[in-house]
């Protein structure tokens, strides 16, 4: 059956009675029959205007306002009144959609009147089996058949949640009507006269709509349900652009989204912003004869929605402002990328950042956390994102330093460590999949033994290094490390030093396999076993270093 | 305080409020009623605070504006705060309201293609109450003197610099509120103490209820829940900046004189810091500063979020 077709709207609005209006005289310019719901609560005087606005339309048919509720059966009961109305004035009305002041018709009604055409006998009407879970946002799915649902939800919370978990507890379970499958969709459907008409007159239809009364948001239950019962072709999608957050609640477009609605090809979008006069001027938009059979195609809409629900629900990676601050272990990630720490090699090479930096594609800074200094790559006065160079204000909120620089920076950001740096962020970064640590223990004792202090002090320096370190690898050998951690002894260390920096380099830069050229200048470690040697004969032993043998040859007894 | 002019009678019921303070603001006037008139806010309720400079005569003359005068002292009124807040109880309730200062000026997510009623009647339907808006103090390149103000300019020609990420956030347990400090005035002034540095956090724009109240300016509000603007399990949530084009030359008299009126916070504690940097003609830019260009840059750096407003 290709035959005349001709398009009858059913039109629910409660507020925005002039953008409403000029809906209405859309639909109706362009062909359509439309029957009228406007709810008892709008404001009379409002409603007399729009009733003389539209006088001059000959296709209307004004429906017996009722008082709707948003989520309660009053929704499908408007709907019931004005599609019969639809259908008893209408005769020649081959199709119902429902619509709303908030939906803006994107092309001309003849070519949704011409889809249809191609389209025989489809129903189209979004209706996905409540058994099987993911239709519906935020809310339950089968549930909302099987309990009582008396009270308005936005009205009464507190009262709604209370029935409901009354009813789980007592174990009320409501059993559908015989025949039915509980299906779920958007409201905003289009059926054909056919099956429109035997769900009106369907026989049982006072025991569906006994039954429906009690279901939660029956206009997203009562049709795509009893559509399964009477259609010959369902057509499981809507013809109407529709998107809803996480919470449930619709999205509203806005005049920037004009170009993407139009991409779209879809017939009809909600919600419309009433204020968005740009659309309301732009569409119906008619693309000319080429546009005419275009498919809808949503995808580009889809994409933003996607992206705005990924950043309401996820947010992005390693961001602490004003509007996110995720509390510990919620952050979808600690920090924004990669970054590595490097603890002891400085300690043996004075000249290790320069070196480091010429070989690997990362900002290599000094020690960002000493304690009376930044040490910013360059050493500026100011560091990326002008972050401050005092220590006192890093120290403040350690966190937002390393997050914030981290995710201002485009390379990856490596720095120095050790047992002589602020030790605040040492969970944060060990817990951190972003975090590269690669740790020589016991190196912070070569810089302490070419110092000319006097013993004593180096006695009690390295009695406090090697407690802070010790707790350090404490956190660092934890079940709970998600870095990338290595560790070497520092004798271990410096029995292969160029095989294990090549390594290192090769971690920070994946992919680049440095010759080794030649390794940066190691101090000297002769003096090393003896003056570990000296530690222990002052009390300390000495547990981070590994070994090495405290005499040599007879001279060294007198080190 | 004392009224001056009302002319609140005429205001729609659904109309955007912005509530000021002011003193001695004559020459910025003209460009901050442009800038929220655009936005689209309805009537402006003004407090002048013992002006010399002709601000409230023309102020009286502007045909959304309300106006309440007072001699008293600012410090005494919780830096303006008491006289606001009163305001707000008894005009403010059921609408929006924007309380700001005037050389505070709002960016918000799509402000450059949706006007200030698309956000609230958005935040209306998504039952979100207060919006968050944290000061992003913005400066010139060269010395804050160089480049003269006049009237009527917007101020953002000339303060086109900003700090993209020295921000640090602490959580105020009391309130629940984010304490967040930083920005250009933290790193040029209290850099050795930064719990001293000035507050940016904000929260400027709020669906008003009669039991509601400012605490301590717009950082915070009664009850706790309209300071609950930020998400603790990842997501994020609606924010913008108040751009706070304070560094003009403007500043340079006016910060000597509220030094010596003595009448600010924590005993002038920011003026004088201020001073002692000013002597040497303050340069806040450095080679890190960025230049500013809209909405979209702020939420790429992270210091603004469309939250879930497409």
């Amino acid at each position: 059956m290709t035959g005349p077709v001709r398009l009858g709207v059913v039109f629910l609005c409660h507020n925005e009675l002039d953008v409403a209006a000029s809906m209405v005289r859309v639909w109706h310019d362009g062909g359509a029959a439309v029957a009228i719901h406007v709810d008892s609560r709008a404001n009379e005087v409002n409603y007399q205007t729009m009733r003389q606005s539209l006088a001059d339309l000959t296709d209307i048919v004004w429906v017996d306002r009722r008082r709707c509720e948003w989520g309660m059966f009053s929704m499908v009961g408007a709907t019931q009144a004005a599609a019969t109305a639809l259908l008893d004035r209408f005769e020649d009305v081959t199709h119902v959609l429902v619509a709303s002041g908030s939906c803006l018709p994107l092309r001309p009604v003849a070519e949704l009147c011409d889809y249809l055409r191609r389209h025989p006998r489809v129903d189209f009407i979004e209706s996905v089996s409540a058994q099987d879970v993911g239709w519906t946002m935020g809310g339950p799915n089968i549930e909302r058949f099987e309990r009582y649902f008396p009270v308005s939800w936005r009205k009464r919370r507190r009262l709604f949640d209370w029935l409901v978990e009354m009813q789980r507890k007592l174990r009320i379970r409501r059993t559908m009507p015989r025949g039915l499958v509980p299906h779920l969709g958007s409201q905003w459907w289009c059926l054909t006269r056919q099956t429109l008409d035997a769900i009106l007159h369907d026989q049982r239809r006072s025991e569906f709509d006994r039954f429906f009364r009690y279901c939660w948001i029956p206009d997203e239950s009562y049709f795509q349900t009893l559509a399964r019962r009477h259609s010959t072709r369902i057509e499981s999608r809507s013809l109407t652009l529709s998107k809803f957050d996480f919470q449930g609640r619709p999205y509203t477009f806005y005049g920037d989204h004009a170009d993407m609605l139009s991409l779209s090809r879809c017939f009809v979008a909600r919600k419309i912003w009433p204020g968005a006069r740009e659309l309301l001027s732009r569409f119906p938009e008619d693309l000319g004869a080429e546009g005419q059979r275009d498919e809808p195609d949503p995808g580009r809409i889809d994409r933003l929605i996607a992206a705005t629900v990924a950043r309401r629900t996820l947010g992005r990676p390693g961001l602490y402002m004003q509007s996110r601050f995720p509390l510990k272990d919620r952050e979808n990630g600690k920090t924004a990328g990669p970054y590595a720490l490097l603890q002891g090699f400085t300690d043996l090479f004075p000249d290790f950042e320069a070196w480091l930096q010429a070989r690997v594609d990362a900002d290599v800074h000094g020690h960002l956390f000493a304690r009376e200094s930044v040490e910013f790559a360059g050493r500026p006065r100011i560091g990326p994102g002008a972050i401050s160079t005092h220590p006192e204000s890093r120290d403040y909120d350690p966190y937002g330093f390393l997050t914030s620089l981290i995710r201002i920076t485009d390379r990856m950001q490596v720095f120095q460590y050790g047992p002589r740096d602020l030790q605040a962020l040492n969970w944060f970064m060990v817990t951190d999949p972003n975090a590269t640590i690669r740790v020589i223990t016991g190196a912070w004792v070569v810089p302490l033994m070419h110092s000319d202090m006097p013993f004593d002090d180096v006695r009690h320096i390295a009695a406090r290094l090697q407690r802070t370190e010790l707790s350090q690898l404490k956190v660092l050998r934890s079940v709970w490390v998600k870095a990338d951690v290595e560790i070497w002894e520092l004798s271990d260390f410096v029995a292969r030093p160029a095989a294990t920096l090549q390594r290192v380099v090769r971690d920070l830069t994946p992919g680049t396999w440095p010759l080794y050229d030649q390794y940066p200048q190691l101090r000297d470690l002769d003096q090393l076993g003896r003056f570990l040697q000296r530690l222990r004969n002052a009390g300390l032993q000495p547990r981070l270093m590994g070994d090495f043998p405290a005499t040599r040859s007879e001279q060294e007894w007198n080190v | 305080m004392k009224p001056v002019k009302l002319r609140l009678k005429s205001v729609p019921k659904d109309a955007i409020l912005c509530f000021v303070t002011q003193r001695n603001e004559r020459i910025r006037l003209p460009y901050f009623l442009d800038y929220y008139r655009r936005a689209g806010v309805g009537h402006f309720l003004f407090v002048d605070n013992d002006s010399d400079d002709g601000s409230g005569e023309y102020l009286a003359g502007q045909p959304d504006v309300s106006l309440w005068r007072t001699t008293t002292s600012y410090k005494a009124a919780r830096f303006g705060m008491d006289w606001l807040n009163w305001l707000l109880f008894r005009y403010g309730t059921g609408h929006w309201c924007l309380t700001v200062d005037p050389d505070e000026f709002l960016v918000y997510p799509h402000c450059d293609t949706r006007p200030l009623q698309a956000l609230v009647d958005w935040m209306d339907n998504s039952g979100v109450k207060s919006f968050p808006a944290m000061l992003l103090d913005v400066y010139p390149e060269g010395r804050i003197g160089d480049q003269p103000y006049h009237e009527g300019q917007n101020p953002m020609e000339i303060a086109r610099y900003f700090d993209a990420a020295n921000y640090m956030i602490h959580k105020n347990g009391r309130h629940g509120n984010l304490w967040i400090q930083g920005g250009p005035r933290a790193r040029a002034f209290f850099g050795r103490n930064p719990e001293l540095a000035p507050a940016l956090n904000k929260v400027p724009l709020i669906r008003w209820e009669r039991q509601y109240a400012y605490i301590s300016s717009t950082h915070m509000a009664l009850p706790r829940t309209l300071n609950l603007v930020y998400d603790e399990n990842g997501g994020e949530r609606i924010s913008g900046v108040l751009l706070h084009a304070k560094f003009l030359s403007t500043f340079i008299t006016k910060s000597s004189e509220e030094m010596e009126r003595g009448e600010h916070y924590a005993n002038s504690q920011e003026y004088r810091a201020y001073n002692a940097v000013l002597h040497n003609d303050m340069v806040l830019h450095t080679p890190e500063s960025r230049l500013y260009e809209d909405w979209r840059q702020l939420q790429d750096l992270g210091l603004i979020s469309q939250g879930n407003w497409p």
